[in-house]
């Protein structure tokens, strides 16, 4: 358009009215009130995220530790240390992985079952419902207090029924046999946060499926395993990334319960980083942590989002 | 019409009843254990008989505990970064979200990938930079590490969680207001914001849950400096500093006093609680 079109456009316009220029006036500022309104985001993101995030690639590289002024390169040490002269570093990766192993497949089951259970028409299931949530949102740390009263070893209430069963005390927090067990049980007990995730899963599936199943001559079995699973495999996918990404991460039990022991059975990666940054001040060796840990859980995620494909339906294919 | 005939229904039924219960049962039997312990005296506690229904009822341990604990100024602390939390979550975060939601502007599509690539970002990465900038800043040791990131909003879920249900509301509601000379500000706090309670109010108790519940932040940056601990750190230090042996009954209580707002606030907002759990879950 000519710039001579574009003023008589404008001429139009202005005679159309205080109403529409008031709303052109508008159109062109709200190019600049987008930005005021994320700015607060803007900045967060990059103080809270971007910059630290590259400064712990940085430090990474560093033997920075609290109280020194300027960090030493150190290139790759940090990286070579870890995986050669660190065996706690092999020992906590491998606690977190057993940890997981048990704690999100177990965990998506038992929420998974419950979630079907409670999904029927069953009376009460309102407060069924609410019964199994509720341990999900006991603070971490009240949980850890809880637990460790339960497992203590004379006087816990774990204990005391198996001896009456006859089975005998079992040192739970202080076998390192039992230790991560132990753990495991107590982070089951949390599996509401996925139950609840299932049931609006399983709400969203249509009616009529089941019923086209039924004239099919489908009985609950078949209806399980044509209907329902393969329309929550998405839901499961969901849970399962969500538990490995948290699971990774496994921190406030294993400090308060055991700090780590006995004999570093429950060391899990969060704690060694913590004990590196925090008690032993290696920062640098730390954010090296940090870092592999991150690409672990990316290539956990991407590894389960590309297999995926196969055993996950996605609407229509 | 269906298959089952009704004596089969009763039968399935009748199956599922026990198991929920017994699950149901177990689910909170530990709580019911703290609850009663910590309504016992030290004898009570360290004895090998089960008793869920302490006698006597030792009420008084709730009193004690506050003289054995300064667990008002606990209290008091937790509250300073609940409510940072809360006001950066429903107001601070709804203001980035209306923005992300409702505003156009060059480039927002591409800022909100990068919002949505944070929420994947798992927080190790940020945990000892953060601790460096912020120490460089000589503000370790006090509050404004665990309040000034949640007074800017610094949580991209909540953001999108509630750009997600003001993209739902009509944009006539909108072009209305305007018309009526509402400035964009005006029509995020006086047309949007009130409309929006359910998402609010599920912000709301996620972001005093977030806060209430929050361990390594305060372990990390308030580190030794007593005066500021919040709830969830001084329960840890009152365990470690008079051992489980002797204060069992009062850990259960001070964990019991720790438990019961949490309660409180999603007994409350039981409804928006769950649908903003499932919200976020659904994305997936």
């Amino acid at each position: 358009m000519s710039r001579r079109a574009l003023r008589k456009a404008d001429a139009v316009e202005s005679r159309a009215g205080p109403l529409a220029r008031l709303s052109q006036f508008k159109a062109r500022h709200r190019g600049w009130i987008g930005y005021v309104f994320i700015l607060p985001w803007l900045v967060s993101f990059l103080w809270f995220d971007l910059i630290p995030f590259v400064l712990n690639l940085y430090l990474s590289f560093t033997d920075y530790s609290v109280g020194v002024k300027w960090p030493n390169w150190v290139g790759l040490a940090n990286y070579t240390e870890m995986f050669t002269e660190d065996h706690l570093y092999g020992l906590s990766l491998k606690n977190t992985i057993y940890y997981m192993g048990f704690s999100v497949p177990l965990g998506i089951i038992f929420a998974f079952a419950i979630a079907l259970l409670l999904n029927t028409d069953i009376r009460g299931r309102t407060a069924y419902r609410t019964i199994y949530y509720i341990p999900a949102v006991v603070p971490a740390v009240a949980a850890s207090m809880i637990w460790l009263w339960i497992f203590h070893t004379r006087y816990g209430i774990l204990n005391q029924v198996l001896r009456l069963v006859g089975i005998g005390s079992i040192r739970w927090l202080t076998r390192p046999e039992w230790a991560k067990p132990a753990l495991i049980i107590m982070s089951l007990w949390g599996f509401g946060a996925q139950m609840v995730i299932f049931l609006a899963g399983l709400q969203g599936i249509p009616g009529e499926l089941y019923e086209a199943a039924e004239i099919d001559g489908a009985g609950h079995w078949h209806k399980m395993r044509y209907v329902t699973i393969p329309l929550m495999t998405p839901t499961i996918l969901f849970n399962l990334i969500m538990g490995i990404i948290g699971g990774f991460q496994v921190f406030t039990a294993a400090f308060i319960m055991t700090n780590g022991g006995p004999l570093n059975a429950t060391l899990f990666y969060m704690l060694h980083l913590y004990n590196n940054a925090f008690r032993y001040f290696r920062m640098g060796y730390a954010s090296a942590m940090a870092v592999v840990l991150f690409f672990i859980i990316l290539i956990f995620t991407l590894l389960m989002m590309r297999t995926s494909e196969r055993w996950v339906y996605y609407g229509g294919s | 019409m269906s298959v089952e005939s009704s004596q089969e229904r009763l039968i399935r039924r009748g199956a599922i009843y026990p198991i929920v219960t017994a699950g149901a049962v177990v689910m909170l039997f530990p709580l019911l254990w703290t609850l009663s312990t910590s309504l016992k005296t030290i004898d009570q506690v360290t004895t090998l008989r089960i008793d869920l229904i302490p006698h006597p009822i030792a009420w008084w341990n709730y009193i004690d505990l506050f003289h054995v604990a300064p667990v008002l100024r606990y209290l008091r602390n937790t509250m300073v970064v609940v409510a940072a939390s809360m006001f950066g979550g429903v107001v601070v975060c709804s203001f980035i979200g209306y923005g992300f939601a409702r505003v156009s502007f060059r480039g927002r599509e591409l800022l909100f990938m990068i919002l949505l690539s944070t929420m994947m970002l798992p927080g190790v990465v940020q945990l000892i930079p953060l601790f460096v900038i912020f120490d460089r800043l000589g503000w370790t040791g006090t509050f404004l590490p665990l309040v000034v990131p949640r007074l800017l909003g610094h949580n991209p879920f909540y953001i999108f969680l509630l750009r997600q249900f003001f993209r739902s509301v009509p944009m006539e509601l909108s072009d209305a207001a305007r018309i009526d000379g509402c400035s964009e500000f005006c029509i995020w706090w006086r047309v949007v914001m009130p409309i929006s309670k359910p998402v609010l109010a599920a912000i709301a108790i996620f972001s005093f849950q977030y806060a209430w519940n929050d361990f390594l932040s305060p372990l990390v940056y308030l580190g030794s400096n007593q005066k500021l601990w919040t709830l969830a750190l001084g329960l840890n230090a009152f365990r470690s500093f008079e051992g489980q042996q002797t204060s069992t009954h009062y850990l259960m209580a001070m964990s019991v006093l720790m438990i019961i707002p949490v309660l409180i606030v999603f007994a409350i907002g039981q409804r928006e609680f769950v649908r903003g759990v499932v919200m976020s879950g659904i994305r997936g």
